[in-house]
């Protein structure tokens, strides 16, 4: 049973942090942040580099320890609701000459619904390969992982999230690296499952497209700056809080008011 | 030779069968276990492993020796040998965990350290006067000949049972080999999966002993992975076809060793194993030595006829020996150096996807980079068909008509 202590909004979201904080070597990189994840939201994480982002995520699904604080989803303590989530880490994270192809990969999201005893089924493999369609892969099933180039790779892990059917998709920088045709596909994609009611939170570098991809964010750096739905919290003063004064005014102004069409064709991707 | 025949067919005695069949199925567990361990990147812990195995291996003889008046009692031996891996293995892990040492480093310091205190417990075990001493260098390279039948049934036994953990756990080994941090979010313990890793190639070390001595058992952990790698691009069948090499290596081993009293059999299992790693090497389909050559001589022609088609789309003069031959070959050009009608379709095909494939490249230089021989595989095998059809899109109208 959920705590009943908790707020209506906790219980609904799948996933809320409470005072998550988490140290490397005595020095705090995730300092005591709070944020709800509405359900059936489109939210990114933003800050810059070395705010914590990854951490928080990481911590936030029991992957890096945490010093302090409460992961809750929907209400009950992770551990035991780890099958609400499903995760697509950072493409550098992976060895990548490893002897598995992409359907390998895809499949090892349905790993825990088999029993030692079964050797795949028909209906696993189907199910694999529907999410490859999703993400456009179908023609790279039998192919090496390392023979992808970094988009590909991404959507495969992509598809491996896909397949789990999870309330709640968390991705690391999913468009880090990644080309046009592939962050499209991605978005496509991640829109899709929003508009099947279901929740996606983003670790998210590129301020530009925020407010064409997300509908809410958080905006951290170690500590939480500001968060909730983008018309409110992506404002000049929070970035400029966020990023401690490296943005230029032009840049701030542009980035808070709607993107003009065609202005990202000039912007940098990472 | 007629004994190797033998003991190939399994008509050497009851006692000897049962030894190549407990040899055979301790190696296929080495194997499988060894995969994982390889993939895991750990692949020197089974080093440690096995040399500190050695005091607790000469303590134990030593304790039975005093008590019983002999020393070679194989089941209080290997729980010795269990006990100070055990111990070598949990010094190796604090001092990975408390210190910026690297594992390779620890492993290095325990590794050395617990072999050097086995070697001087056994010399003062030779000493004394307990009896079956000489059995104890039979630890050292590995003794099958006069195994006694309780012995290999034990060997056979446990082995047995490691197969059937390394099956119960398989996927779970794989996620955690695979993306320890995915199978964290799926609910899965690493940390319990890495220790159960150990667990297991600690017993495979331990019950191969006997068989193969602490010295080699460390290659039927490495040897058959690593040439099973060659073989196949799937996980499981990588561990599976390991297990098989293994159990192929342990069957050679044995029965050669069974032809003349005294021939070790741990070296001559290795060596086996070597052979078949070797055998991979040179003749993977996949990976070998042979494929690339055949691939690189493949990969040779395909650029002379991309450039041939290239040349010929641009209506530019062709001189290179080779690129006429091929082009010749295929019928795309005529004796006298003017193209074919098909030629010509296939060479302005050629310079259409070299135009996507250029502004690919100018696109995303980083992904270019990535791929081998971008521009000479058709970009249909490469890139998906969305991705094919925004860079059609892009594409610049072609100046059309020369």
């Amino acid at each position: 049973m959920p705590d009943s202590r908790l707020g209506k909004a906790v219980i609904a979201s799948p996933l809320a942090l409470q005072g998550v904080t988490v140290s490397y070597d005595h020095r705090p990189v995730v300092h005591s942040v709070d944020f709800v994840t509405p359900p059936g939201s489109m939210s990114a994480i933003i800050g810059p580099n070395g705010a914590g982002k990854s951490t928080l995520l990481k911590a936030a699904l029991g992957i890096t320890r945490r010093l302090s604080g409460e992961v809750r989803v929907f209400g009950r303590p992770l551990e035991q609701e780890t099958r609400h989530l499903a995760f697509v880490p950072q493409r550098s994270s992976i060895d990548w000459d490893f002897p598995a192809r992409v359907i390998d990969v895809v499949g090892m999201g349905l790993y825990r619904d088999l029993r030692w005893w079964q050797f795949g089924s028909r209906k696993l493999r189907r199910r694999a390969m529907e999410s490859l369609v999703r993400v456009g892969m179908e023609g790279f099933a039998e192919r090496q992982i390392g023979q992808l180039s970094g988009g590909q790779q991404q959507r495969v892990f992509l598809a491996r999230a896909l397949v789990q059917e999870a309330d709640l998709t968390i991705l690391d920088e999913p468009f880090a690296g990644v080309d046009a045709a592939t962050e499209a596909a991605i978005i496509q994609v991640l829109k899709s499952l929003r508009d099947e009611g279901r929740t996606l939170l983003c670790v998210h570098h590129d301020l530009a497209t925020v407010r064409e991809y997300f509908d809410h964010v958080l905006l951290m750096n170690v500590r939480r700056v500001a968060a909730g739905p983008v018309d409110e919290a992506f404002t000049e003063d929070n970035l400029q809080a966020t990023y401690g004064g490296r943005l230029s005014p032009v840049q701030l102004a542009r980035l808070v008011e709607p993107t003009p069409a065609g202005w990202q064709e000039g912007t940098e991707r990472r | 030779m007629e004994i190797w025949w033998r003991a190939l067919t399994f008509t050497l005695g009851y006692n000897t069968s049962l030894v190549t069949v407990g040899a055979m199925l301790l190696a296929a567990a080495a194997g499988m276990v060894g995969s994982f361990v390889l993939l895991r990147k750990r692949a020197l812990v089974s080093d440690a492993i096995s040399h500190s195995t050695l005091p607790g291996l000469a303590l134990a003889f030593l304790i039975m020796g005093v008590w019983q008046g002999d020393g070679r009692v194989l089941p209080a031996l290997l729980v010795g040998a269990a006990g100070s891996a055990g111990i070598g293995l949990w010094m190796v892990q604090r001092i990975g965990e408390r210190t910026r040492l690297g594992e390779d480093a620890a492993i290095g310091a325990v590794l050395s350290t617990f072999f050097a205190f086995g070697v001087v417990l056994i010399t003062v075990i030779q000493s004394l006067s307990v009896r079956g001493q000489s059995g104890l260098t039979g630890y050292l390279v590995g003794a099958t000949a006069g195994m006694l039948y309780s012995e290999a049934l034990l060997i056979a036994a446990c082995a047995m049972g490691l197969l059937l953990a390394l099956l119960i756990w398989r996927r779970d080994l794989l996620l955690l080999c695979f993306d320890p941090a995915f199978a964290r979010t799926q609910g899965y313990d690493t940390g319990r999966l890495d220790l159960l890793l150990l667990v297991l190639l600690m017993a495979v070390v331990v019950i191969g002993l006997k068989v193969t001595g602490l010295i080699l058992i460390v290659a039927l952990t490495i040897i058959p992975p690593v040439a099973a790698r060659f073989w196949t691009d799937q996980p499981m069948r990588m561990v599976a076809l390991a297990a098989l090499l293994g159990a192929l290596a342990g069957y050679l081993g044995v029965t050669l060793s069974s032809v003349r009293e005294g021939l070790p059999t741990g070296p001559l299992i290795v060596l086996a194993a070597f052979a078949l790693f070797l055998v991979s090497f040179l003749f993977s389909p996949r990976r070998g030595v042979l494929a690339s050559l055949l691939a690189y001589r493949r990969l040779r022609r395909r650029v002379h006829l991309r450039q041939g088609l290239l040349a010929l789309g641009r209506d530019e003069p062709i001189f290179d020996g080779l690129t006429l031959t091929l082009l010749r070959r295929r019928g795309l050009m005529r004796r006298d150096g003017v193209a074919t009608p098909a030629g010509r379709a296939v060479a302005r095909d050629a310079v259409h996807e070299e135009r996507l494939w250029a502004l690919y490249r100018r696109r995303y230089p980083d992904d270019a980079l990535h791929r081998e021989h971008a521009g000479l595989t058709p970009i249909g095998q490469v890139l998906s068909a969305d991705a094919i059809m925004v860079l059609e899109a892009e594409l610049p109208p072609a100046e059309v008509a020369q």
